[in-house]
C-alpha cells in the first residue's frame, strides 16, 4: 500500500466550497481532495452538484465561498482558460474542439509551431503524431476531427489537454457515447496518465466503471458531501444509499392498504409497450387513486417510461387501454385527450412558457385541450387563475405575473395547476421536487398524497428514495432501461429498492473478475 | 381593446406623433383634407394609401414572428399575386381574379408553413426558397413584360373610395378587424404566444404547434397576395421585377417597431400596423421635405437601431445597472 495512492501527496485541495443560485443552494460547505497519481470517481444524482463543483473549481462560475489548492498553493481561475494555465484541465461529454480542423490543428490550436508568421503545418504533423503515438494512437492527424469517432475525440482531447501540462484532468461522462471497446481504450490511457503522476476526477453515472477504474469515490447529494471511500473497500449496495440518501422514513402508517385502490379500478394499463433502443417492454398498471413510484439510478429508464406513457414519445410495440379500451398514445396531443397531464423534469426547458403570466400558463393545457373554437373567457381564465393560486399557495399570488420570475417550486406548482385545470385521471410527474427549497418541497408531497385521496392516478418519478417511499403505494424499480421489480405494500422500502437496483449489476461486476 | 394596445403601446403612439409633428413642419399643408370626386385627399390620406400594402404584410408577419419565425417571402409572394391578379382581369370577373390571386398566395403560405413546421427547417431559410423562386415564378407568369389591363372592377380596388375612404385603407382595416377577430376572439392568440415563447412546453401541453406554424405561414401568405393584389391594382400593372421589392423587410421592420421581439411570444397586431404607418409617415415627410429619397434609407436604418437598442436585454440590463448605481448614490 505504501506505493498507493494513499501515500501520494495531495494535489488538488478543494475546502468548504458553497455555490447558491438564487434560493437554491448548488453546494453547501463540499469538501473534496485529489491525490497525485490517483483516478478519482465523483459520483451523484441529477442536482447533486457534481458539475456545478467541476464548473466552480475551474472557474466557469465563481464561488460563494471556500478556497481551492492546487498542490498547496491556492488558485482562483477566473475562466476555463485560466484554470487549464494553472494546470486543471476539464474534457466534457461533448467534445469542445473544432470537428472541422484537423487532429492535428487541434491539438496546437493556438499554440502552433510558427516561422515567419506562417504555420509549419509539416512540423506540426510530426508532433502531433507523435504526441498520439505515445496515446497508442495512429492516425491520419491530417484529416478533419470529425471524421473519427467520439472516442477518438476524446482522446483528441485529452491530448491536448495533457499536453498543455495538466496537472489535474477533469472528465466529465467520458464514456456516455463509447463502445466497450472504446471504453477499454480510454481506461488504459486513464492508468497511464495516472501512472505518469496525474491526478484525474472521473465524472460518470456507469457504476461497473466506476469500480473498474477508480481508486477513490466522493459521493455529493443535494449539494453536500456524503462522503469519501477507498473503492475497493466500498461495497456495491453502501454506495447506492449513499448516492440515493439512507434517511429511512416512517413511512408504512401514511400509505393506505393497497387492497382498497384494487376497488377502484384501473385508471390506465400498458401491456408489452415499449420503444426500440429507449426502454424494453414493460407491462403497467396504474389505478385510481393510487400513486406508483419509478425508482431507479440515473439513465435507467424513469424518464423514458414516463415520456412513453404520456405519449411524449412514440411506442413502437405493445398496447395501452384507458379505462378498459384500447388507446393511442402517440403525441403529447393523445394523452391529453385521454386526460392525462405531463410534468417533465427539465421544467424551464419543456414546463413553463416564461413570458406568459401565470394565469395563462394555468389555462395552456385546458384551451388546448378545448381547441381553438371554444376560447375561454377572460372572466373563465381568472376563475381558474385564482382558484389554483389559491388552493396550491402559488407565491406572490399575483395572476398576472409572467411565471419566469416566480422561484423553481412556485413554477412547479403553477404546473401542477395546469394540469389540475383539465381535471385529468393520471398524472405523470417528473422529479417534482427537484430544484425546489424545503418548504415548497413538502407542500408538493402533500399536494400529491391529497391528490392521490381525490381518485387521481399519479406515476411519479424521483431520485429521493425516502420521498418515493413517502407517496408510493407500489414502486417499481427500474434498471439499464428496463423495469426489473414491483414492490407492493410492507415490501416498500428503501433496503429493498436498493436492492433491486443493485441486484444486477454486482453479478454482472463479479462475472467480470477472473 | 386592452388585448389588442397593451401599455407598452405608448412608445410607439409617441413615436408617430413626433414624425407627424416633424412632417407637419417640413410641409405645413401635412393634416390638410379635401374631398374631391367623393374620395379624400390629402398628405395623411397618402400615408394610410401608401401605407396599406406594408400594413397588411405586417398583419401576417407578426403572427409568424410571434412563433418565433420570420417570412422573407412576402414580397416574392405580392409579385405573383399581382401577375395572376394583372394576368386575369380583363378575362375574368373580380371574384375569379380575387380567388385566383389570394389562392396563390395561400399555396406560397403552405409550403412556407410545409417546409417549417413539418420538415422542421430554419424559417429564415425555408423562405429564403420563395423569396428568391417567387420572383421567378411571377416573371414567369408575365413572361417577363410588364402586364397592363383597363378592368375597372380590378382598378376600383386599388384607386376608388368608400365613403370618402380610399379602398386600399378599407381593406387594410377590414383585415386588421378580421385578423383581431380571429385571433383574439378564439384562443389562437394565447397558443400562438406560448408556442413563440416556448415551443417544446406548449406541445407538451397538447398545443399543437405544428399546426399552429403551419396556420400563420398561410395567415402571411394570404395577405401578402392581397398585399400584391392592390399594389398591381394601384398602378394598374403588374411588373414582376419590383412589386413588392424589399417590401418583406419593411413588414419585418414594422413588427418590430410595433414591440413584438424577434424571438416570438407576446405580439400585438395593432402595434404592428402602426409600425407600417410609423415607416410611411417617415417615408411620406423625406419625400415632402424635398430631401433626395435615398436619405429615406439612412433614416429607417437609424430608427430600427434605435428600436432594436431599446428590445436589447444587455442594454436593458446596462440600464437597470446604471440607474441602480444612481439609486446607491443619491
Amino acid at each position: 500500500m505504501e506505493t498507493g495512492p494513499d501515500s501520494a501527496p495531495c494535489l488538488l485541495e478543494v475546502r468548504g466550497i458553497s455555490k447558491s443560485f438564487g434560493a437554491v443552494r448548488a453546494l453547501q460547505d463540499v469538501d473534496f481532495t485529489l491525490r497525485a497519481g490517483e483516478i478519482h470517481a465523483l459520483l451523484g444524482e441529477n442536482g447533486a452538484g457534481k458539475s456545478t463543483l467541476i464548473k466552480v473549481v475551474t472557474g466557469i462560475f465563481p464561488r460563494d465561498a471556500g478556497i481551492v489548492r492546487l498542490g498547496g498553493v491556492e488558485v482562483a481561475p477566473r475562466s476555463s482558460k485560466a484554470a487549464l494555465e494553472a494546470g486543471i484541465a476539464t474534457v466534457y461529454q461533448e467534445v469542445n474542439l473544432l470537428p472541422n480542423l484537423s487532429v492535428a490543428q487541434n491539438l496546437f490550436l493556438d499554440r502552433q509551431p510558427m516561422r515567419f508568421g506562417i504555420v509549419r503545418e509539416g512540423e506540426m504533423r510530426r508532433r502531433a503524431n507523435a504526441l498520439l503515438a505515445g496515446f497508442g494512437l495512429d492516425i491520419d492527424v491530417a484529416a478533419p476531427l470529425g471524421s473519427y469517432s467520439v472516442a477518438i475525440q476524446h482522446v483528441t482531447a485529452i491530448a491536448r489537454a495533457v499536453d498543455l501540462s495538466a496537472r489535474v484532468l477533469i472528465l466529465d461522462e467520458p464514456t456516455a457515447s463509447l463502445d466497450r471497446h472504446e471504453v477499454e481504450i480510454l481506461f488504459k490511457i486513464m492508468r497511464q496518465l495516472a501512472g505518469r503522476g496525474i491526478g484525474i476526477v472521473f465524472v460518470s453515472h456507469f457504476l461497473d466503471q466506476v469500480y473498474e477504474i477508480s481508486d477513490r469515490i466522493t459521493v455529493l447529494r443535494n449539494g453536500r458531501l456524503v462522503g469519501e471511500r477507498e473503492t475497493a473497500s466500498l461495497p456495491r449496495l453502501e454506495l447506492i444509499r449513499m448516492m440515493l440518501g439512507r434517511e429511512l422514513a416512517e413511512t408504512t402508517s401514511a400509505r393506505a392498504s393497497a387492497g382498497e385502490h384494487q376497488a377502484r379500478g384501473v385508471c390506465a394499463s400498458f401491456k408489452g409497450y415499449g420503444k426500440a433502443g429507449y426502454v424494453a417492454p414493460f407491462d403497467l398498471e396504474l389505478r385510481h387513486g393510487e400513486v406508483v413510484g419509478l425508482a431507479g439510478l440515473l439513465g435507467s429508464g424513469r424518464t423514458e417510461t414516463a415520456r412513453l406513457v404520456f405519449g411524449a414519445e412514440r411506442s413502437d410495440q405493445g398496447q395501452a387501454k384507458v379505462e378498459g379500451a384500447p388507446a393511442r398514445l402517440q403525441t403529447p396531443r393523445d394523452g391529453v385527450r385521454h386526460g392525462f397531464g405531463y410534468c417533465p423534469e427539465e421544467r424551464k426547458t419543456e414546463g413553463i412558457v416564461a413570458e406568459l403570466t401565470v394565469r395563462e400558463n394555468i389555462v395552456l393545457a385546458l384551451q388546448a385541450k378545448r381547441g381553438l373554437h371554444r376560447p375561454l373567457s377572460r372572466r373563465e381564465q381568472d376563475e381558474i387563475a385564482a382558484r389554483y393560486v389559491k388552493m396550491l399557495d402559488i407565491r406572490p399570488p399575483d395572476p398576472e405575473r409572467p411565471v419566469g420570475l416566480l422561484s423553481g417550486g412556485n413554477q412547479q406548482k403553477v404546473l401542477l395547476a395546469r394540469w389540475l385545470a383539465t381535471s385529468p385521471r393520471l398524472l405523470v410527474l417528473d422529479e417534482p421536487t427537484r430544484g425546489i427549497d424545503v418548504g415548497a418541497h413538502a407542500e408538493i408531497i402533500r399536494l400529491i398524497r391529497e391528490l392521490c385521496d381525490d381518485g387521481l392516478a399519479l406515476l411519479v418519478i424521483s431520485s429521493e428514495l425516502d420521498e418515493i417511499v413517502t407517496y408510493s403505494d407500489r414502486v417499481v424499480v427500474l434498471r439499464d432501461r428496463a423495469h426489473v421489480e414491483e414492490l407492493q405494500g410492507e415490501a416498500i422500502d428503501v433496503s429493498n429498492i436498493l436492492a433491486a437496483i443493485a441486484a444486477d449489476g454486482s453479478t454482472i461486476a463479479q462475472e467480470g473478475r477472473p | 381593446m386592452t388585448a389588442l394596445l397593451p401599455r407598452r403601446g405608448l412608445a410607439q403612439i409617441f413615436a408617430l406623433i413626433v414624425i407627424l409633428m416633424v412632417d407637419r413642419a417640413v410641409s405645413p399643408q401635412f393634416f390638410d383634407l379635401r374631398l374631391q370626386d367623393g374620395r379624400l385627399f390629402g398628405s395623411m390620406i397618402d400615408v394610410l394609401n401608401r401605407g396599406t400594402p406594408v400594413a397588411l404584410l405586417s398583419l401576417g408577419m407578426v403572427l409568424v414572428i410571434a412563433t418565433r419565425g420570420i417570412d422573407l417571402s412576402v414580397g416574392a409572394v405580392m409579385a405573383i399575386s399581382g401577375a395572376i391578379a394583372a394576368s386575369l382581369a380583363d378575362s375574368h370577373g373580380l371574384p375569379v381574379v380575387l380567388a385566383a390571386a389570394l389562392g396563390a398566395g395561400l399555396v406560397c403560405g403552405l409550403w412556407n408553413g410545409f417546409l417549417v413546421s413539418i420538415l422542421g427547417m430554419q424559417p429564415i431559410v425555408a423562405t429564403l426558397i420563395l423569396m428568391v423562386a417567387g420572383r421567378g415564378i411571377a416573371q414567369l407568369i408575365t413572361e417577363g413584360r410588364i402586364v397592363t389591363f383597363t378592368s375597372p372592377d380590378l382598378v376600383w380596388l386599388g384607386n376608388g373610395a368608400i365613403l370618402g375612404v380610399p379602398v386600399p385603407v378599407a381593406i387594410a382595416l377590414g383585415m386588421l378587424i378580421l385578423t383581431g377577430a380571429v385571433v383574439r376572439g378564439s384562443a389562437l392568440g394565447l397558443l400562438i404566444e406560448a408556442t413563440g415563447g416556448n415551443a417544446r412546453a406548449s406541445d407538451l401541453a397538447g398545443v399543437g404547434t405544428r399546426a399552429m406554424i403551419l396556420a400563420v405561414y398561410v395567415w402571411c401568405g394570404v395577405c401578402a397576395a392581397l398585399a400584391g393584389v392592390i399594389a398591381a391594382a394601384d398602378i394598374m400593372g403588374a411588373d414582376a421585377n419590383n412589386a413588392g421589392l424589399w417590401l418583406e423587410l419593411d413588414a419585418i421592420l414594422a413588427v418590430v417597431i410595433g414591440g413584438t421581439s424577434l424571438f416570438g411570444g407576446r405580439f400585438s397586431l395593432l402595434l404592428a400596423v402602426l409600425g407600417a404607418l410609423i415607416i410611411q409617415t417617415m417615408n411620406t415627410g423625406i419625400l415632402l421635405s424635398g430631401y433626395p429619397p435615398e436619405f429615406n434609407l439612412l433614416v429607417k436604418a437609424v430608427v430600427v437601431l434605435a428600436v432594436l437598442l431599446l428590445q436589447s436585454p444587455k442594454l436593458t440590463g446596462m440600464a437597470g445597472i446604471v440607474a441602480r448605481i444612481r439609486g446607491t448614490k443619491a
